[in-house]
């Protein structure tokens, strides 16, 4: 597991049924290209996040594949319906196998 | 024939500029085949995508993007004068409205950036940006 990944997500605590809200998400990733060199000329190992998923109430919002050119700590800002209460899915999936995973609930009225 | 010091710099740079020449469209057709990979080899239009990037970049390590494609399923980007082309895929669920959705980037050096986004009647639309990049993005 890659040190210090930290995701951060900013979704708005409550909503009106069926508005349009917009999520911010971010996540502390060195994203290592695999294009650098270390002090001794040795490529130093890829080692990204390849894939970031999100999810309202086990419905898809937006599945995004990453590569290397995406830069340092990954940001990414969408929208999304919501059209009940419910919880927001946020999934990262690490190289390494690792998959980091938050949760955000909204309110509807 | 005797080769003095000048002929021999001329060689050398005539063989560095052909080696030059034919790098180049092997690093397009690079880009050109990842296109074609996502569009099954259908040709893009162009229609519904906007593709917002900074036509300067002073740092490229983190180039701001945004891609709008209303009635896009997928959404793929790519920079062709990138050592790896491809930069990422946005595949849009049914609860996303507007199908846009906005990231950073990391650029080499400057190059276009192109988008291609898959509608949902199956056809494909193309948008490229030209970005400048003073500061490259690969650590070299």
């Amino acid at each position: 597991m890659a040190e210090g990944v930290k995701p951060r997500v900013k979704v708005p605590k409550s909503a009106s049924a069926g508005e349009v809200i917009t999520i911010k998400t971010l996540i502390s990733h060195k994203m290592e290209s695999g294009q650098r060199k270390d002090g001794d000329g040795n490529p130093i190992a890829r080692s990204i996040i390849n894939r970031f998923v999100a999810d309202f109430n086990g419905q898809n919002v937006i599945d995004v594949t990453l590569e290397p050119a995406i830069s340092t700590n990954p940001y990414f800002q969408f929208e999304a319906t919501v059209p009940e209460s419910g919880e927001f899915t946020f999934t990262w999936y690490d190289d390494d196998g690792s998959v980091y995973e938050t949760t955000k609930s909204i309110e509807v009225s | 024939m005797t080769l003095t010091r000048r002929d021999v710099f001329v060689l050398g740079s005539a063989a560095f500029a052909g080696t030059a020449l034919a790098g180049m469209p092997a690093f397009a057709s690079a880009t050109d085949d990842l296109i074609a990979e996502f569009t099954g080899g259908a040709e893009a239009g162009s229609g519904a995508l906007v593709l917002t990037a900074p036509e300067i970049a002073e740092n490229g390590n983190t180039v701001p993007i945004e891609v709008d494609a209303p009635g896009a399923v997928a959404v793929a980007i790519f920079a062709d004068g990138n050592p790896v082309p491809a930069v990422a895929t946005f595949n849009f669920g049914p609860l996303n409205p507007s199908r846009s959705a906005s990231t950073r980037i990391r650029l080499a050096k400057s190059q276009n950036v192109i988008a291609v986004a898959k509608m949902e009647d199956g056809s494909f639309v193309r948008a490229d940006a030209a970005v400048k990049v003073t500061i490259g993005g690969c650590g070299g």
